[in-house]
C-alpha cells in the first residue's frame, strides 16, 4: 500500500495540485493496481533484451535547423498562448 | 431525399456520384440533418464542421460537373475522433485542458483525407486522451450506445464507432493504444483496424503512449475499412516512426491456416461470447481453410505490462499541458508552479490524473528497474509469443472483448474492472501487429465481435480473412 506521503510526492512531481481528498482515492487507486501490477514479477524475464519499440528502425536525422513558416502561422500558434504581450509568451516570474 | 434513398458504402457511393443519381451536397446535407437528429440522444459528436463539410461537398461537386476523375473517397461523409487536428476546428481530445484549443494545422491522416476529396462532418467524442474504455470519461457528456443507450458505445474511440453504426457517417477514423478502436467496433457491431504499428503516420495525432499508439478505420463493412486504411497508410517525414508500405499481395482464392490461442478462452469469458466466437471459427474451417491451436503463454502479463508502458509514456506526453503554452491556464495561480500544478489539476479529468500519476510513480527514482524495465522486457516476450504462432499459422482468432457493452455507470467506479475490457486487445498494441474486428453474431440487441490478428504489414491477409467471415452472415 502507497502511504498519503508517497502519493503526494508523486502528485508533485507529475505537477498536479491534488486535494486531500483527492489524495486519499488516489493513494487507494494506485495501491490497487500496483497490487495487480505485481503480477509481472512471476515472469521469468532473464536474458531478455527490453524491448523499446514494435518495429525495427534506424535513427532519422536531420539537420538542426528551423524550417521557416509563414507568419499565419506563428500568429495562430501565439493566438493560443494564455498570455502574451507582443508576440511573445508571457508567463509568471520565476523568482520572488 | 430520404436518407434511405443513399447507398451507404464507399463504393456505391462513388457510382451514384457518377451517374448523377444523387449531389454530393445532397448527401452531405443529409448526413448534417441526422447528426443534429441523434447528436442530443447518442451524443457522438463534439463538434459539427457544417461549413467545412458543405464547401468540401460543393467542391467535389464541382469537380463532378467539369467531368474530373473523382478520388475514390470523394463525397464521402465521414467523422474525425477529436484527438486529432483538422486546421481550424476545435480539438479537445474530449478534455476541458483544451477546451478552446483551435488546431492550427491539418493531422497527416486528415491531409490525406482531404486530398481524395471526403467530406468531414465533425469530430467526435472519445475518453479524455484517449484514456478509457467507454467515452465516460469525455469531460463533455457520455455517448450512448446506438445498439441500446442504456448502454457505452466502447470506447475510447466510442464516438467514431457510434456515429458509423448509427448513420451518422460513413466511416470514421480512431486512434487505437490498447483497443481503442477495436473494443468500440465490437461493442456498437461494426469493423475496426488497429494497423501495424508505423503504417499510418501519427502526426497530428495528440500523443497518448507514443509506442502504442495508431491511427485506422471504423466502418460498417470490411471492404469500407480497407479502402480508408490505403487512403491513410504510408511513410510521412513528418512521422519517422511511419514506413513506406509494400503493395498488398494477392489473396484471392488463398487458403489460410489460422490459430485460436487457448489462453484467450478462459475463465472470466461471457460463455454466450465464446459459444458464437466457436461457432464463428466454426464456419470459417467450413469454408476449406485450416484451424490450429497455438499457445501465446505470456497473455495473461500483457494487461499489467500494457499499464506500466502506457502510462509511463502519457505521464512524460501530457506534461506538455502546462498552463503556459496553449490550453487552460488557471487564474487564481500565484506563482509559475501554482500555474502547473493548479491548472493541470482543473484541467485534467480523473481517469487522465490517474494514469499521470501511476506513470510519474513507474518511472521514478527507484522504481524503474522493477516496473519499467521489467515491463519492456515482459513486452519482448509477448511479441515472441507472436512471432512463434506466425512461423505456423498466418493470422490469429480471439474474441475481441471479454463482456458485451456494460451499462452506463457500472464501471466507472473501479478503474481495474475497467481495465479488464481491454484483456484481448493490448496485446496487439505491445507486439505492435495488426488487428480487424469484426461482427460475428449477437445476443438480443448486443453485438459481438472476433479480432482477427495478423503478421506485421500484412494487412491484406486480415481483410481478406475478414470479408470471409463478413459474408457468413
Amino acid at each position: 500500500m502507497l502511504s498519503k506521503e508517497e502519493t503526494k510526492h508523486i502528485a508533485k512531481l507529475a505537477r498536479l495540485g491534488l486535494s486531500e481528498t483527492e489524495i486519499e482515492r488516489y493513494q487507494k487507486d494506485l495501491s490497487s493496481i500496483l497490487d495487480y501490477i505485481e503480477k509481472l514479477k512471476e515472469v521469468d524475464i532473464k536474458g531478455t533484451k527490453p524491448f523499446t519499440h514494435p518495429i525495427e528502425i534506424s535513427n532519422i536525422t536531420r539537420i538542426d535547423k528551423a524550417k521557416p513558416q509563414p507568419t499565419e502561422i506563428a500568429k495562430k500558434l501565439i493566438d493560443l498562448m494564455p498570455g502574451q504581450k507582443d508576440g511573445y509568451l508571457k508567463v509568471k516570474s520565476v523568482f520572488e | 431525399m430520404n436518407m434511405k434513398n443513399f447507398p451507404q458504402t464507399i463504393k456505391k457511393i462513388q457510382e451514384g456520384l457518377k451517374k448523377k443519381d444523387f449531389t454530393a451536397s445532397e448527401l452531405a446535407n443529409s448526413y448534417l440533418e441526422a447528426i443534429k437528429e441523434e447528436n442530443e440522444k447518442i451524443f457522438a459528436f463534439l463538434n459539427i464542421t457544417e461549413d467545412l463539410a458543405l464547401s468540401q461537398a460543393k467542391a467535389v461537386d464541382e469537380s463532378i460537373a467539369k467531368g474530373e476523375d473523382l478520388p475514390l473517397l470523394a463525397g464521402v461523409p465521414c467523422a474525425i475522433k477529436d484527438n486529432m487536428l483538422v486546421e481550424g476546428v476545435k480539438c479537445t481530445s474530449a478534455s476541458r485542458i483544451l477546451e478552446n484549443y483551435v488546431a492550427p494545422y491539418d493531422a497527416t491522416v486528415v491531409k490525406k483525407l482531404k486530398d481524395r476529396k471526403a467530406v468531414i462532418l465533425g469530430k467526435t467524442n472519445m475518453d479524455e486522451f484517449a484514456m478509457g474504455s467507454s467515452t465516460e470519461n469525455s469531460a463533455y457528456g457520455v455517448t450512448r450506445n446506438p445498439r441500446d443507450l442504456e448502454r457505452v458505445p466502447g470506447g475510447s474511440s466510442g464516438g467514431s464507432a457510434a456515429a458509423v453504426a448509427s448513420g451518422q457517417a460513413v466511416f470514421a477514423l480512431g486512434s487505437d493504444t490498447g483497443g481503442s478502436i477495436r473494443q468500440p467496433a465490437f461493442c456498437c457491431g461494426i469493423a475496426g483496424l488497429k494497423p501495424t504499428y508505423g503504417s499510418v503516420s501519427r502526426y497530428g495525432l495528440m500523443a497518448y503512449a507514443s509506442s502504442l499508439d495508431q491511427i485506422g478505420p471504423l466502418a460498417n463493412n470490411v471492404e469500407d475499412a480497407r479502402i480508408v486504411f490505403e487512403a491513410i497508410s504510408g511513410r510521412d517525414p513528418l512521422d519517422s516512426t511511419s514506413c513506406e508500405l509494400k503493395p498488398f499481395l494477392e489473396t484471392q482464392g488463398k487458403k489460410f491456416t489460422v490459430g485460436v490461442p487457448k489462453e484467450y478462452f478462459i475463465k472470466g469469458i461471457d460463455p454466450e461470447i465464446e459459444k458464437i466466437v466457436k461457432g464463428k471459427i466454426e464456419q470459417y474451417l467450413a469454408l476449406g481453410h485450416k484451424i490450429e491451436e497455438i499457445s501465446l503463454p505470456h497473455t495473461e502479463y500483457a494487461l499489467a505490462c500494457y499499464y506500466i508502458i502506457a502510462t509511463s509514456e502519457a505521464s512524460a506526453n501530457l506534461a506538455r499541458f502546462d498552463g503556459i503554452r496553449y490550453g487552460y491556464s488557471s487564474k487564481e495561480a500565484k506563482s509559475l508552479l501554482e500555474i502547473y500544478m493548479q491548472s493541470r489539476a482543473e484541467g485534467f479529468g480523473a481517469e487522465v490524473r490517474r494514469r499521470v500519476m501511476l506513470g510519474t510513480y513507474v518511472l521514478s527514482a527507484g522504481y524503474y528497474d522493477a516496473y519499467y524495465l521489467r515491463a519492456q522486457k515482459v513486452r519482448a516476450l509477448i511479441k515472441q509469443d507472436f512471432d512463434k504462432a506466425f512461423e505456423k499459422v498466418d493470422a490469429i482468432f480471439t474474441p475481441t472483448s471479454p463482456s458485451l457493452a456494460f451499462k452506463i455507470g457500472e464501471r466507472t467506479q473501479d478503474p481495474l474492472q475497467m481495465y479488464l475490457s481491454d484483456i484481448f486487445t493490448v496485446s496487439v498494441n505491445l507486439a505492435g501487429v495488426p488487428a480487424i474486428s469484426v461482427p460475428c453474431g449477437k445476443i438480443g440487441d448486443l453485438p459481438v465481435g472476433l479480432q482477427v490478428i495478423g503478421k506485421p504489414f500484412e494487412e491484406a491477409t486480415l481483410f481478406a480473412i475478414a470479408k470471409d467471415l463478413e459474408d457468413q452472415i
